[in-house]
């Protein structure tokens, strides 16, 4: 009889606090909004003589103090009221997200329009697209299309890069 | 009265500027494509007349100053009515404004009256649109005319009311709101303090000493947050309303809802005119205001013509409201007037007192385009709505990569900075986990244009003071309105006791 479960399949009640979306949401929050505060410590600091008004550091210190003590106050409500559970991101949530990271990196490093292309074939395959001809629209003529137009009428210049040098040189 | 302030009395050669636009081809050109695209953003779920507003800022930039700003009034009056073709033909509501439309808009669509749904929700729209405007034009410059009394310590009064009266956006936690505002105000002190020149947060990134562009943060937190959004929403599946036609209201409709359509286009030009409140404020009280003073209120949820005029009156009506702040004193009356305000900086204008008296055929060549706006999506989306309502066809897979194309052009061609790419990114990431977690993000949008005057206003009003901070209860305007932040802070409070009563 060992393997008789005798205890109480643990509920939503009985997990730990820091389980909760509540608690993890304030954490992030407090965490943040203190590590920003130490920062505002080091701000430089206006000589008395030359000082009218508050120091340029009092501002944000003051806004800071008010996010962390307003996010105390959320979470002592949501002991009272839990909010409501967040269903679990799906995976294309995480596949667009990490196409933002290679965007960042590839505009960067390699070429703007390249990586807007890249992104838009990714997401648009990535959330169910196949039609080639379509994924050639989206990553292809709409990116060029926009180039011209940004080009031409507000006289833009796009930053350089592999693709985008053949046009300009 | 000073000879200085006589011209903020209306005078009749004012409201022949009105007309001005009428008579000038480009701003109808203006007006008729502003329309359009306003209409397709409402009707895309997701998109709506702030994301657009912000995404077509840059191409103002091609623009004399009273064409970009009558382009973005018209893409704002006609984009609050667009939301509502969708609320009533999937059940999704265009834009926020249009949430309590759906509530009535779609059962009655069920039943086979999607054109009478829709006919009611043009006609109200119209009227509570032009009644907005009648408001904009015989209130703002009174408004103006009550800013020459104000001083630094008034203004800043004032945005202290505007930002406490976030907490009373929605119908989301007032403390979440208030969270999200001062974060908003935060993001403003990004970069030289404007008295001292000493850097803040800037991490020694030289493009940070501008501080952070209000644009990147706007096309983040609306359209990137809600590209993420839609990636987790890739299985959800629009039950379409079929459309024949929409149907002018009938003499028996008008006759149940004018005054529901009179009530809510006074309350959503009440609520528009309240600093930081916008249409979806509007909608939702003008709806339950209708339901409140029906005959028939157990017909509300199932399909009440009532419930869509007032729902729709309102919404509408808070666009010309929304514009009263805005045009008058430089604060904003809702998200979309943030980006209205932004544009009107872009182009060197200057909301305030000054703005009416140095520029009056600037300021009523906006109140007449509005009001040529309102009659344009009244015909346009009369006869259009089922060309529009063929928008939401498109599928998400296609449409959102190239709403990333445009955002990110967009938001490098006003700095040409990539940097301001990254962060659009990065607040389109806080933007999709702040509204997954209940915090909206328009309080961020008003606390960031907000910011820069809270903070000057503060420091120079404590120069002025030589450091007294009790000094600003004895001004008489800067106490009324610090009583009415205490108010509109204490008003969530009671709304929740009432509820609960």
């Amino acid at each position: 009889m060992n393997n008789v479960r005798t205890k109480k399949r643990a509920n939503k009640k009985s997990l730990p606090f820091f389980i909760g979306d509540a608690f993890k949401v304030c954490f992030v929050i407090i965490t943040i909004s203190a590590i920003l505060l130490i920062q505002t410590f080091s701000f430089d600091i206006v000589p008395p003589i030359l000082n009218r008004g508050i120091q340029p550091a009092t501002f944000p210190k003051a806004l800071l103090v008010l996010i962390i003590v307003l996010t105390f106050v959320i979470y002592y409500l949501s002991t009272k009221k839990p909010w409501k559970l967040e269903k679990k991101l799906p995976k294309a949530f995480f596949i667009t997200l990490f196409n933002f990271i290679l965007f960042v990196f590839i505009s960067k490093f390699l070429d703007f329009f390249l990586a807007i292309s890249i992104l838009s074939i990714f997401v648009s395959y990535y959330w169910g697209e196949r039609r080639v001809l379509y994924l050639l629209l989206v990553s292809i003529i709409f990116p060029i299309i926009v180039f011209i137009f940004f080009e031409t009428i507000l006289g833009l210049r796009f930053p350089g890069g592999i693709i985008t040098n053949l046009y300009y040189y | 009265m000073g000879l200085s302030q006589t011209y903020i009395i209306i005078k009749m050669e004012n409201l022949s500027l009105m007309m001005a636009p009428l008579f000038s081809s480009k701003l109808l050109a203006v007006l008729f494509f502003g329309t359009i695209f306003g209409l397709i953003l409402g009707v895309l779920p997701g998109l709506g007349p702030t994301t657009g507003g912000a995404l077509i800022l840059p191409f103002t930039m091609t623009l004399d100053p009273l064409s970009a700003v009558v382009l973005l009034t018209s893409i704002y009056c006609a984009g609050t009515y667009g939301g509502a073709i969708t609320a009533i033909l999937i059940n999704t509501p265009g834009t926020p404004a249009a949430a309590a439309t759906c509530l009535d808009g779609y059962p009655l669509a069920q039943k086979g009256e999607a054109g009478r749904a829709l006919g009611m929700a043009t006609v109200s729209s119209v009227v509570g649109g032009i009644f907005s405007v009648i408001v904009l034009v015989f209130f703002a410059p009174f408004l103006a005319k009550l800013a020459y009394e104000f001083g630094q310590p008034e203004y800043f009064a004032l945005a202290i009311f505007g930002l406490t009266m976030l907490a009373s956006i929605g119908d989301g936690s007032p403390i979440k709101n208030l969270i999200a505002g001062a974060f908003g105000i935060l993001i403003s002190t990004v970069g030289k303090d404007f008295m001292t020149s000493i850097d803040r947060f800037t991490y020694g990134i030289n493009e940070l000493s501008e501080g952070i562009g209000f644009i990147p943060v706007v096309v983040g937190l609306f359209a990137i947050s809600e590209m993420l959004t839609q990636s987790t929403l890739l299985d959800q599946v629009f039950k379409r309303v079929a459309l024949k036609a929409v149907k002018l209201p009938s003499l028996q409709d008008y006759k149940l809802t004018w005054k529901t359509i009179i009530r809510s286009s006074g309350i959503g030009s009440f609520i528009g005119v309240l600093p930081a409140e916008g249409g979806t404020v509007a909608s939702l009280i003008g709806y339950s205001e209708a339901k409140r003073w029906s005959k028939n209120p157990e017909k509300f949820g199932k399909g009440s013509i009532e419930g869509i005029a007032g729902a729709e009156a309102a919404n509408n009506s808070a666009t010309g409201g929304a514009m009263v702040p805005t045009l008058a004193l430089g604060i904003p009356g809702s998200a979309t007037t943030a980006v209205i305000l932004t544009g009107l900086i872009i182009h060197g204008v200057r909301p305030g007192p000054d703005l009416f008296r140095e520029q009056p055929d600037f300021l009523y060549g906006i109140f007449g385009s509005m009001l040529i706006a309102n009659v344009m999506f009244f015909i346009l989306g009369f006869f259009g709505a089922k060309l529009f309502a063929r928008i939401t066809l498109v599928p998400n897979k296609l449409l959102w990569p190239m709403i990333f194309a445009v955002s990110v052009c967009g938001t490098y061609s006003l700095s040409q900075s990539l940097l301001d790419v990254w962060i659009m990114l990065l607040f389109g990431v806080i933007g999709f986990f702040m509204r997954r977690y209940g915090f909206s993000v328009v309080p961020v949008i008003i606390g960031l244009i907000l910011g820069e005057l809270v903070e000057g206003t503060l420091r120079q009003s404590l120069v002025i003071f030589d450091g007294n901070w009790l000094m600003f209860l004895t001004r008489p305007i800067a106490l009324t309105f610090f009583i009415l932040s205490l108010i509109a802070l204490c008003f969530p409070l009671l709304k929740r006791k009432k509820i609960k009563k």
